[in-house]
C-alpha cells in the first residue's frame, strides 16, 4: 500500500489588511477561495471536500464558523471540516486536507484557513479569566519574550539580531503584494528606535493584527496532471503536540519541533536541512524566534542560529532564505498565518513568487506552530514529484 | 471505491453524563474515561500512532481549551496529534483518514464537553450567522421546535408518535449505567410548542473516547473488531429558509456514501437530541421498524456537547463488540437543525 501522491495546484489569498470593513468573514474566505480556484482553472464543482481551519472562535465571536461559511465555501452537499490547533492550524489545516487525498478519500480538495481580527478583539479573546487557571498574559508577547531573553542568555547572541530579522522581513513585505505592512521608508534605526514592548521585544520585532485569508487547492496525481500551473508536490508533512507546561520542557528549542522536522525530512528524504532545503518559510511572530527556529528545525547547531542571521544567510538573496513573503512579522491573521506559509512554500517551488521568488527553489519548508511554543505542523514540498 | 485499509473501532469508553461537574475541570472529566479507553486495549499513550479530539471553547468559554486537555493525555514525549473544533464524530473521521494514509496503525479520539457552567440554549445561537440571525438570539429549542412544527403540518409525525420516541428512548436507557435520563420520564409542559420537556435533551458533562486499529493490530487488540466499512459527512445551506427541514439530503448522502443502503443494518445509533430529529432520521437512512433505534437511550437521554456524536459510534461498536450486533449504523450531526451530519456502518466478522 502507498500513499497517493498530493499536489498544490492552486493559491489564493487576500491582501492582508488591518480591518477589511468591506467584505463580512463570509466574504472574505470566499475571495481567497475563488483566486485559489482561478489559479488552479477549477470552478466550485471540481471540489469534492472543504476543509477550514482558524484560531479561537472568541476571536469573532462565532462559535464553529464553519457552519455559517458553509454556503460561501461551495460545501453545500459536500464534506467540511474543521481544524483547531492554536497557531499552527493553518499549517494543519493543510496537513489534515492532504491526508483525505493521501489516503485516497477524495480527489480534489479545497482547504481554507483565516482570521477577521478587526470583528472583535484578540487580546480580550485570548484573556477570558478561568477560575484556577493561571492566567494569560496579556498578549503572546508577555508570555514569549522570557522564553527568547533564555535563547540569549543560552547562546550569546547580541541583541541586535533580533532587529536584523525584522528589517529583513519587513523589507521581503515589500515585494510582496498580499502582505499587510507595506512600510517603504523602513531602515534598521528606525526598528532599533521603536518602543520597547516585552524586554526584549520592540515594537517593530513584532507581528501586526490583521485580517485575511488563504486558501490552496490540493489534488491528487490526476488532478496534478491537468493542472494549467507547475503544481508544488508534497514531499513530507508532519504535526507534533506537547504539553503546555511541564518541567521538562524546553522553551527555547521544544522537543515537539524537532521531532516534527525530523519526520518530515525523513519523509522526504533529507539528509542535511542546510544543504538539501533551499528556502524556508517558517512561523517567526516575534523577530527572534528566526534564530532560534533555524535551530529548532536543524539548519544550524545549537547556539549558531543567530550567526546565520547575522551573516545574512536568511537574507532573500542570501544562502538559505527565510520567510521571502515578509513572514508573520509582516502579516499576521492568526487562523491564517501557519496556511501562508505553507502556501508560500509551495509558490517558491512553483516559480510563482513574483518578485520575492528565490532563483532556483526546488525544495522549500513551511512551518507553523502555536500555543504555549506546543504545536508545530510542517510540510516540505518540492517542483519534482516524490519518487517513492 | 472501497477503503485501501480495514479500519475498526477496537475500544470505547464513555463518563457518567451529569447535569453538574462543579467539582470537576474538563480535564479531570476526561481523564478517567482516557485511562479505561487504553486499559481496554492494554496500550499507552507512547503506543499510540495518532491521536485527535473534538471540544468547543464556547462551552468552556475561553479561547485554546484544548490543550488543557492535551496536557492531561500526556503528551510526551511529543506525540502526533490534532484537534477539531467539532463533535469527537469528527476528530474520529479525521483519525480514520489518517490510517488509510499508514502513516499510523493506532488512533486515540476523544471528544468531550461541559455544558453546565452556561446556558446552553444561549451559548448555541452564537453558532448561527453572525450579521443577521445571531443578533436575534434564537435559541436551539426553539430552532428545533420548527423543525418538528413543520413535520407536523406535513403529516410526517404527531405529538403522541413524538412522546412515544422520548418514552422509548429512556426506557432502552435503563440498561446503560452511563445515561442521564433512565426511565419513566414526564413528558411535561410545552417547552417551545410543540416540543415539551420530554421532547428535548437533557443538558449533561461528559466525556468519550475511542481506540482506532488498522487491519491485524485491530484482530490483536479486540477480540471482535467493529469494522467501518464506510464512512462520510455532508453538510447543507446554513440559512434554514433555503432548507426543507423535513428532509435530511446530507444524510442521505452520508449513507450512501459509507455504503448503509447496501445491505441491511440491525441497529442503528442516531444523534438526536430531539423526538423530532429521529423522524426525520429513520425517513433519510430508511430504516424500518425491524432497526433497534438508540439501544443505548441516545440523545434524549444524555447529551454531553461534542461528545454525544463520538458516542453514537462507540455505542455502535460496542455492541458489535459483544456480538450484539453484526452491521451498525452510527450517525452524528452538528448544527441548527441537523444542517451537518455524519454516517459510518461498523461490522463485525461473520460468526
Amino acid at each position: 500500500m502507498s500513499k497517493e501522491p498530493v499536489a498544490v495546484v492552486g493559491i489564493g489569498q487576500t491582501k492582508h489588511v488591518a480591518a477589511r470593513r468591506d467584505v463580512s468573514i463570509a466574504g472574505l474566505v470566499r475571495e481567497a477561495a475563488g483566486r485559489a480556484l482561478a489559479d488552479a482553472e477549477l470552478t466550485w464543482a471540481d471540489i469534492d471536500a472543504v476543509v477550514i481551519g482558524k484560531a479561537p472562535d472568541f476571536f469573532e465571536g462565532v462559535m464553529m464558523p464553519e457552519l455559517y461559511l458553509a454556503d460561501a465555501l461551495g460545501a453545500v452537499g459536500k464534506p467540511m471540516l474543521r481544524v483547531h490547533t492554536a497557531g499552527s492550524v493553518g499549517g494543519s489545516t493543510a496537513l489534515v486536507a492532504t491526508n483525505l487525498i493521501a489516503g485516497r478519500v477524495h480527489g480534489t480538495v479545497l482547504t481554507l484557513a483565516y482570521e477577521k481580527q478587526s470583528e472583535s478583539n484578540a487580546m480580550w479573546g485570548l484573556s477570558l479569566p478561568i477560575p484556577f487557571q493561571q492566567p494569560l498574559l496579556a498578549g503572546a508577547g508577555g508570555f514569549f519574550a522570557p522564553h527568547v531573553r533564555a535563547y540569549m542568555r543560552r547562546t550569546g547572541a547580541p541583541d541586535t539580531v533580533g532587529s536584523l530579522v525584522a528589517y529583513k522581513d519587513r523589507r521581503n513585505a515589500l515585494k510582496n503584494p498580499y502582505a499587510h505592512l507595506h512600510e517603504h521608508d523602513i531602515t534598521l534605526e528606525k526598528v532599533q528606535a521603536s518602543p520597547m514592548l516585552w524586554d526584549p521585544i520592540r515594537y517593530s520585532e513584532t507581528c501586526p493584527s490583521s485580517d485575511g485569508a488563504c486558501a490552496m487547492i490540493l489534488t491528487d496525481r490526476a488532478g496534478a496532471a491537468r493542472s494549467p500551473r507547475p503544481p508544488a508536490w508534497l514531499h513530507g508533512g508532519a504535526m507534533r503536540s506537547e504539553p503546555t507546561l511541564f518541567a521538562g520542557k524546553d522553551c527555547v528549542s521544544p522537543q515537539a519541533g524537532k521531532d516534527c522536522a525530523a519526520d518530515v525530512y525523513r519523509q522526504a528524504g533529507i539528509a542535511d536541512p542546510r544543504r538539501d532545503i533551499d528556502a524556508v518559510e517558517m512561523y517567526v511572530p516575534f523577530s527572534w524566534y528566526e534564530p532560534m527556529w533555524l535551530e529548532n528545525l536543524g539548519f544550524a547547531e545549537e547556539g549558531e542560529g543567530w550567526k546565520l542571521t547575522e551573516s545574512g544567510v536568511t537574507e532573500l538573496d542570501g544562502d538559505l532564505p527565510v520567510n521571502m513573503s515578509g513572514g508573520v512579522l509582516s502579516t499576521n491573521p492568526i487562523g491564517a498565518s501557519g496556511m501562508i506559509r505553507f502556501a508560500e512554500a509551495a509558490l517558491q517551488v512553483r516559480g510563482q513568487a513574483g518578485e520575492h521568488q528565490v532563483e532556483g527553489a526546488r525544495r522549500v519548508l513551511g512551518h507553523a506552530y502555536g500555543g504555549g511554543s506546543q504545536f508545530f505542523s510542517m510540510w516540505l514540498v518540492g517542483a519534482e514529484p516524490p519518487t517513492s | 471505491m472501497p477503503p485501501i485499509r480495514d479500519i475498526a473501532v477496537v475500544a470505547f469508553a464513555q463518563s457518567d453524563h451529569l447535569r453538574t461537574t462543579d467539582e470537576l475541570s474538563e480535564v479531570e472529566m476526561l481523564i478517567p474515561v482516557l485511562h479505561a479507553v487504553l486499559d481496554q486495549t492494554g496500550l499507552k499513550t507512547s503506543d499510540i500512532g495518532f491521536t485527535c479530539s473534538g471540544s468547543t471553547d464556547y462551552l468552556a468559554g475561553r479561547a485554546f481549551s484544548f490543550t488543557m486537555a492535551l496536557d492531561g493525555v500526556g503528551a510526551w514525549p511529543p506525540i502526533s496529534e490534532s484537534h477539531v473544533e467539532m463533535d469527537g464524530a469528527w476528530a474520529l473521521y479525521e483519525a480514520w483518514t489518517k490510517l488509510l494514509t499508514g502513516d499510523a496503525d493506532t488512533a486515540l479520539v476523544y471528544g468531550y464537553g461541559k455544558s453546565s457552567p452556561g446556558s446552553v440554549r444561549d451559548v448555541l445561537t452564537r453558532q448561527l450567522d453572525p450579521y443577521y440571525v445571531a443578533p436575534l438570539w434564537p435559541d436551539s429549542v426553539a430552532l428545533a421546535a420548527l423543525q418538528a412544527q413543520a413535520l407536523i403540518d406535513a403529516g410526517e409525525t404527531d405529538e403522541p408518535a413524538l412522546a412515544g420516541v422520548a418514552s422509548r428512548s429512556r426506557a432502552s436507557a435503563v440498561t446503560n449505567s452511563h445515561a442521564q435520563l433512565r426511565g419513566s420520564v414526564d413528558q411535561g409542559g410545552y417547552l417551545v410548542r410543540p416540543l415539551r420537556v420530554g421532547d428535548c435533551p437533557p443538558v449533561s458533562d461528559g466525556a468519550a473516547a475511542v481506540i482506532l486499529a488498522a487491519g491485524e493490530r485491530a484482530r490483536e487488540l479486540c477480540e471482535r473488531p467493529a469494522w467501518i466499512r464506510g464512512i462520510d459527512h455532508r453538510i447543507e445551506a446554513h440559512g434554514l429558509g433555503v432548507r426543507d427541514l423535513t428532509d435530511s439530503p446530507s444524510t442521505r448522502l452520508a449513507a450512501e456514501r459509507a455504503g448503509a443502503f447496501e445491505r441491511p443494518v440491525d441497529t442503528a445509533e442516531l444523534h438526536t437530541p430531539f423526538t423530532s430529529q429521529e423522524v426525520v432520521l429513520r425517513k433519510a437512512l430508511r430504516l424500518g421498524e425491524e432497526v433497534r433505534v438508540n439501544p443505548s437511550g441516545g440523545a434524549l437521554a444524555a447529551n454531553p456537547i461534542m461528545a454525544a456524536g463520538l458516542i453514537r459510534i462507540g455505542e455502535a461498536a460496542a455492541r458489535v463488540h459483544r456480538g450484539e450486533s453484526d452491521r451498525a449504523l452510527a450517525h452524528a450531526t452538528s448544527g441548527p437543525c441537523l444542517q451537518q451530519n455524519l454516517v459510518a456502518v461498523l461490522e463485525g466478522d461473520p460468526r
